[in-house]
């Protein structure tokens, strides 16, 4: 590692840290329904858009209402999604003249693009036409993660309301994060990418002859728009089948910081949002401390295992699978942030880092994608193991545990623990199936040890909604398809439906005011105990798995064999 | 009932008594109850069966017989924790029962007294009780005066006096009458007494899972099922990994080894011990002679943040004490500490005693013999509100002295013709004001001047208050005082806020409020106005000596009617709470030396070389001797660690009034750290052992 490459790491922890309070407050404006410099330009569309869905904004519902419109409004648009793909030959913007999908891969990215996954089982240049990437993709990429945000909100305001049955409105929380927060930072992000240099047009592909002399097609697009909310949405889903690694995806150095940095921006920012709302910043520092410790042990690891020298290679550094565009930190960094953040978009081979690099990848994924994770997903999931975390130790200072002043009783634990067994029972036991049947087996690239964890990756990305895939393993095939669509929709509504009904249940609430007795949740005592329950709740479930895929792969390389 | 009986662990008829037991509670139909420990049970059976069907296929394996072995041990030590914590109770109940014989009762049909069998009282009923009479069942007195022993309930042998009307009606059935007679109305139907229940819970035969203890048997499961699914998946990687390093798929791991795999991994430890600390809460409780009507109310007592405390009996002595002598106009201090020594010569007051050592220690005046006076003792009553003496001096002069309050003495001085001066009436209004109470002294037709009483904080209270603010807890003091004199002994005694002039709806509306704050609030009180406030508070304390209507309103009772009892019973509930923390903190981070006993040793053999030592065997960081060995050290360390902890889950943790914080450093240290560390050593050792 260079100076260069630790200054450029500090300085994208630098800015997190100083774009988290600025975008912060405005979504806690946002979705407080305060007055803020984005209703000049937006509030029109606002109220028309309230207007053509008969939705009053100020009436607000309970739980039940709240999470029968937003599982409605989930359905439409997989639907939508799904049969545009299937007649997509039909449907106009198609100039490569791209056939209709098979139905099990329509269903595939049907459900990704829905619950934020956004993993995809096919190449997009090849696969989709223009009309299906924008109509349905990409307005699922803002939606997905609209509805990812409206479900943290709702959560928020069921821990800091009190004695009431009502969590907002989903309608409006939808519009408000979609239009305030969403498409303003895509529309800026978008211009600074095109000015990078990334494609953002209709034409058709191109072919070109090489300095070889034999001609290559480049595909074109509208890219830009997509990759701008496929990072600021945790979306992940690439316009090409390279992601960003693609040079039309990611052209610089620059486009390359920026993007990785986009992938952070608003999980991180929404930990200020969140205690704003609670009405103690300092609760979402802490909470913002942890995810941070917890991404940059992740990224130590990785750096470490990658830089370190190889036994296999000799002592040369590993640059299989990465850009040499980006070199190692860069996709280091990028690899721990996209798989922390359930986002999933990749700038280099997941299925090339060492084994312990993708032991980190897949770690972060495994404990619920929560080192920030997803928009809005990834906070909720934080506030599950925080309530695991207070129930555990908050009996030992001698009170009934609770959180904010929140008793956590039964069914929040009950809650709690289903939220977080939904999906390691997508990720245990459909690996399980997927590595004792043919069906499984047959899609394999690799041997041995690193082969069982391209099919772990696969189904915790799944599980996760992070969407990224170690690659090597081809699961665009029907049981591939199904199984990770259906895992998808497990971890994603297996997560929201319990999370809504913690939020129902503690908005009914009274609140303990604190005193000297109450535990605290806002200091560095806290921050440990929270670690601790993660990796030994979240961690050690998969521990088992882990051993005989990664980490015995990182053994077995030690002495000199690799896969 | 005597709670001086040995009831510690190591009493061995309680020990083979709770041995027993655990065999019995093998019983599908119990286990059930505890979904842990019956994974554990159906863990045991399985492995049991295999054991069998090993030795009639020729395949019999050692290794499976001690695995079963040891499944069944976990699950007899479980039974064991629950057995002894109930046994303990058990011995309780016995001695009340003792007390409940079949005594006849004396029932009053219209005039005509006919006897029948005490069970058959119905409420409503009216009995009679004379000297030596058992009282047949819990009721209320409608008529006369006596004194009952209550040992039988409270263990105090002193008897207590029972009246009509008034605060101290209530009588228990069981008790004994030992003078005078009482006419009772039976409160409570047959079967339902006071004794009945207190025998239904200490013995746990009624005991209903508490909030808390639902919630976290939830996560218990729930965390077994997690664990479940690891330890199920399990054989299909390995399956893959052995395909992968070429290896028969005889190999693969057989289900003993995964049944000890998932019993380390459950949470066995606090799934074996939870009722059992449960069930020892409410001892704790029941050995300070406090009896509380449910579980939920022993938990509820450790979030009590809000105490309500009556003044008297909690915070102050009871009695005023009489601490300076002030002397009206031209009358010096040693004739007045004279006069009103004299006067408090035979008064038995605490406050007469009190005047009498004051003045032997500030003036030096010695006690004398009323008799040797000639003097007659005139004692307080409610109608003269004085007290005093009558006197002949040595000329044959008769004398009266008098003490009482200022309205009292100034219509006895205008009586006798004498003047009030204006000077003892500022004395008197200023000792108000400082919260005292001023006690004019008057001979004859003179004011001799004014004995400056004061209550009396008990010693340590303040000390104690401090404490319970670091827990967070804040005191508010209920007194029938005046707001100044409220004021003068809330500060001296270190109270957060005090209530002065309260009535009983005051006391109602206060608990509202605070409720309404979302505070948790906890008092103790007696009489029946007590009754609504004690039924609105988060843990009413009923005591003993008070009101039927008042224990009927209360979800504890303390049978000692000690009112700084409160204190001590939110100390039980926050034992109860860190107990079961404390525990399953330890048994999770159990789960880390677990891992690293069993995965290196099952999967010793994949990918690897010649000498069948495979790459993960770099994970046996304790340099376990054998596969087998390690596997069978997590199984014995997981089941012994029960038995080990089960005087802990008994006592329960070391409780300190601290803040939160600071209890929680301390907690997470032995069990949070020692949880992560004691394994290691444990299964080390073990190991080592077996390898020997």
């Amino acid at each position: 590692m260079t100076t260069l490459d630790i200054i450029q790491i500090i300085l994208f922890f630098a800015l997190l840290i100083g774009l988290t309070p600025v975008l912060g407050n405005y979504m806690y404006k946002v979705f407080t329904g305060s007055k803020h410099f984005m209703m000049s330009a937006f509030g029109w569309l606002e109220k028309l858009t309230y207007k053509i869905i008969k939705v009053n904004p100020d009436e607000e519902t309970n739980w039940k209402s709240y999470t029968f419109s937003l599982i409605m409004f989930n359905l439409v648009g997989f639907v939508f999604v799904f049969l545009i793909q299937l007649f997509q030959a039909q449907l106009p913007l198609n100039p490569a003249n791209l056939p209709n999908v098979s139905w099990h891969s329509a269903f595939n990215t049907a459900v990704s693009f829905m619950s934020n996954t956004n993993w995809q089982g096919y190449a997009g240049e090849t696969t989709l036409s223009y009309f299906v990437q924008m109509m349905g993709l990409t307005v699922q990429n803002f939606v997905s993660a609209a509805t990812g945000i409206a479900v943290l909100i709702a959560l928020i305001r069921g821990i800091s309301r009190k004695t009431t049955d009502k969590l907002g409105n989903f309608w409006t929380d939808l519009t408000r994060s979609t239009l305030y927060v969403l498409l303003p930072l895509s529309i800026l992000f978008a211009i600074v990418l095109t000015g990078q240099g990334v494609v953002q047009n209709f034409n058709s592909y191109e072919t070109v002859q090489t300095i070889e002399g034999a001609s290559q097609v480049l595909p074109m697009g509208p890219a830009a728009s997509q990759i701008a909310i496929k990072q600021l949405g945790t979306n992940g889903g690439g316009f090409f089948n390279a992601n960003s690694a693609h040079p039309f995806e990611n052209p610089t150095p620059f486009s390359n910081f920026l993007e990785m940095l986009a992938i952070l921006l608003i999980p991180a920012a929404l930990t200020y949002t969140y205690g704003k709302m609670v009405g103690s910043t300092r609760q979402g520092w802490t909470i913002f401390t942890a995810m941070t410790i917890l991404l940059i042990a992740g990224l130590s690891i990785s750096l470490y295992a990658e830089y370190s020298a190889n036994p296999v290679f000799g002592h040369l550094p590993l640059m299989e699978g990465k850009e040499s565009r980006f070199g190692i930190t860069n996709s280091v960094l990028w690899s721990t942030v996209t798989t922390a953040a359930s986002n999933g978009s990749v700038n280099a081979m997941h299925d090339s880092l060492s084994p312990l690099a993708g032991l980190v990848a897949m770690l972060n994924i495994m404990l619920g994608e929560i080192i920030f994770g997803g928009v809005g997903a990834g906070l909720y999931g934080m506030v599950i193991f925080i309530i695991l975390t207070v129930f555990i130790a908050g009996l030992m200072v001698g009170r009934s545990p609770e959180y904010l002043g929140k008793k956590i009783e039964a069914f929040e634990v009950q809650m709690a623990i289903i939220a977080i067994l939904a999906p390691s029972f997508v990720i245990l036991l459909f690996s399980a199936w997927a590595s004792v049947t043919q069906a499984g087996l047959s899609s394999l690239n690799n041997a041995g040890p690193h082969g069982f964890s391209e099919i772990l990756y696969a189904y915790s990305s799944a599980a996760g909604n992070n969407g990224s895939a170690f690659a090597g393993l081809n699961a665009n095939t029907l049981f591939y398809n199904l199984t990770l669509g259906i895992g998808m929709l497990i971890g994603r509504f297996g997560v929201i439906i319990p999370v809504l009904a913690i939020a129902g249940n503690m908005a009914k609430k009274k609140v303990t005011p604190s005193s000297a007795g109450t535990f605290r949740t806002d200091n560095w005592l806290f921050i440990g105990l929270l670690i601790s329950v993660i990796l030994i709740v979240g961690g050690l479930t998969f521990f088992p798995a882990l051993s005989l895929g990664p980490i015995i792969e990182h053994l077995i390389m030690n002495s000199g064999i690799n896969f | 009932m005597s709670t001086k009986q040995n009831t510690g662990l190591f009493n061995k008829k309680l020990f083979f008594q709770a041995a027993k037991d655990s065999i019995a509670k093998l019983n599908p139909a119990l286990l059930s109850k505890n979904p842990v420990i019956f994974i554990v049970a159906i863990g045991s059976v399985l492995t049991t069966i295999i054991v069998f069907t090993g030795i009639f296929t020729g395949s019999f394996s050692s290794f499976n017989l001690q695995i079963a072995i040891w499944l069944w041990f976990t699950v007899l030590f479980a039974n064991f924790s629950e057995a002894i914590a109930e046994g303990r109770g058990k011995a309780q109940a016995d001695s009340l029962r003792k007390n409940r014989t079949q005594t006849k009762a004396r029932k009053l049909s219209g005039t005509v007294e006919i006897s029948i069998l005490a069970t058959d009282l119905k409420k409503g009923d009216i009995v009679i009780c004379e000297t030596g009479d058992i009282i047949p069942s819990d009721g209320e007195v409608i008529e006369g005066i006596a004194s009952v022993d209550e040992a039988a309930i409270t263990g105090e042998s002193a008897p207590v006096i029972r009246e009509s009307g008034g605060d101290r009606s209530a009588v228990t059935g069981g008790t004994k009458v030992l003078s005078d007679r009482i006419l009772i109305r039976i409160t409570t139907e047959p079967g339902n007494t006071f004794i009945d229940r207190m025998i239904a819970l200490v013995e746990g035969a009624k005991r209903q899972k508490t909030p808390n203890e639902i919630a976290l048997s939830i996560l218990l499961s729930g965390l077994s099922i997690i664990f479940l699914l690891a330890v199920v998946t399990l054989p299909a990687f390995f399956g893959y990994s052995l395909s992968a390093s070429g290896l028969p798929m005889s190999q693969n791991l057989t289900i003993p080894v995964l049944i000890a795999l998932l019993v380390c991994l459950i949470p066995t430890t606090i799934g074996g011990l939870l009722s059992a600390i449960g069930i020892s809460g409410m001892d704790r409780l029941i050995q300070r002679n406090v009896i509380a009507t449910s579980g939920r109310a022993v938990e509820a007592a450790g979030d009590v943040d809000v105490l309500l405390l009556d003044k008297t009996g909690t915070i102050t002595l009871g009695n005023r004490m009489a601490t300076d002598f002030i002397p009206s106009e031209g009358i010096t201090v040693e004739e007045l500490a004279d006069a009103a020594q004299l006067s408090s010569l035979s008064d038995e007051t605490p406050e007469g005693r009190s005047i009498v050592i004051l003045a032997k220690e500030k003036f030096n005046i010695r006690g004398r013999e009323v008799h040797q006076l000639n003097a007659t003792f005139i004692p307080f009553t409610a109608q003269t509100r004085m007290s005093g003496v009558d006197y002949k001096s040595e000329d044959g002069k008769p004398h009266q002295i008098r003490k009482g309050s200022s309205q009292a003495i100034q219509s006895f001085i205008l009586n006798n013709n004498g003047f009030y001066p204006q000077k003892i009436q500022e004395t008197v209004t200023e000792l108000a004001r400082q919260g005292a109470t001023p006690l004019v002294v008057a001979e004859d037709n003179r004011i001799l001047g004014v004995i400056h009483l004061k209550d009396i904080v008990k010693g340590g209270i303040k000390q104690r208050f401090a404490e319970l603010r670091k827990m967070g807890i804040r005191t508010v003091m209920i007194t029938g005082d005046n707001p100044l004199t409220a004021a003068a002994i809330a500060a001296e005694a270190g109270v957060d806020d005090f209530m002065a002039e309260a009535t009983p709806e005051d006391k109602l509306r206060r608990i509202r409020e605070e409720q309404a704050k979302g505070h948790l609030v906890g008092m103790i009180g007696d009489g029946t106005n007590d009754a609504p406030a004690l039924a609105q508070a988060d843990i009413g304390i009923a005591m003993n000596s008070g009101t039927q209507a008042a224990r009927e309103a209360g979800n504890m009772v303390d049978l000692d009617s000690n009112p700084t009892k409160l204190i001590e019973v939110v100390e039980v509930g926050k034992q109860l709470l860190m107990t079961r923390g404390a525990l399953t903190t330890f048994s999770i981070a159990n789960d880390v030396a677990k891992y690293f006993a069993i995965i290196p040793a099952i999967a010793i053999t994949l990918y690897s070389g010649k000498n069948g030592i495979g790459p993960l065997s770099a994970l046996n960081i304790m340099h376990l001797g054998s596969p087998q060995s390690a596997i069978l050290s997590a199984v014995i360390f997981n089941a012994i660690i029960i038995i080990l902890l089960v005087p802990l889950a008994l006592k329960g943790v070391r409780y300190r009034p601290v803040s939160a914080n600071t209890a929680l450093i301390r907690n997470l240290l032995i069990f949070g750290l020692g949880g992560i560390i004691a394994p290691f050593i444990g299964i080390k050792l073990i190991d080592i052992l077996i390898n020997l």
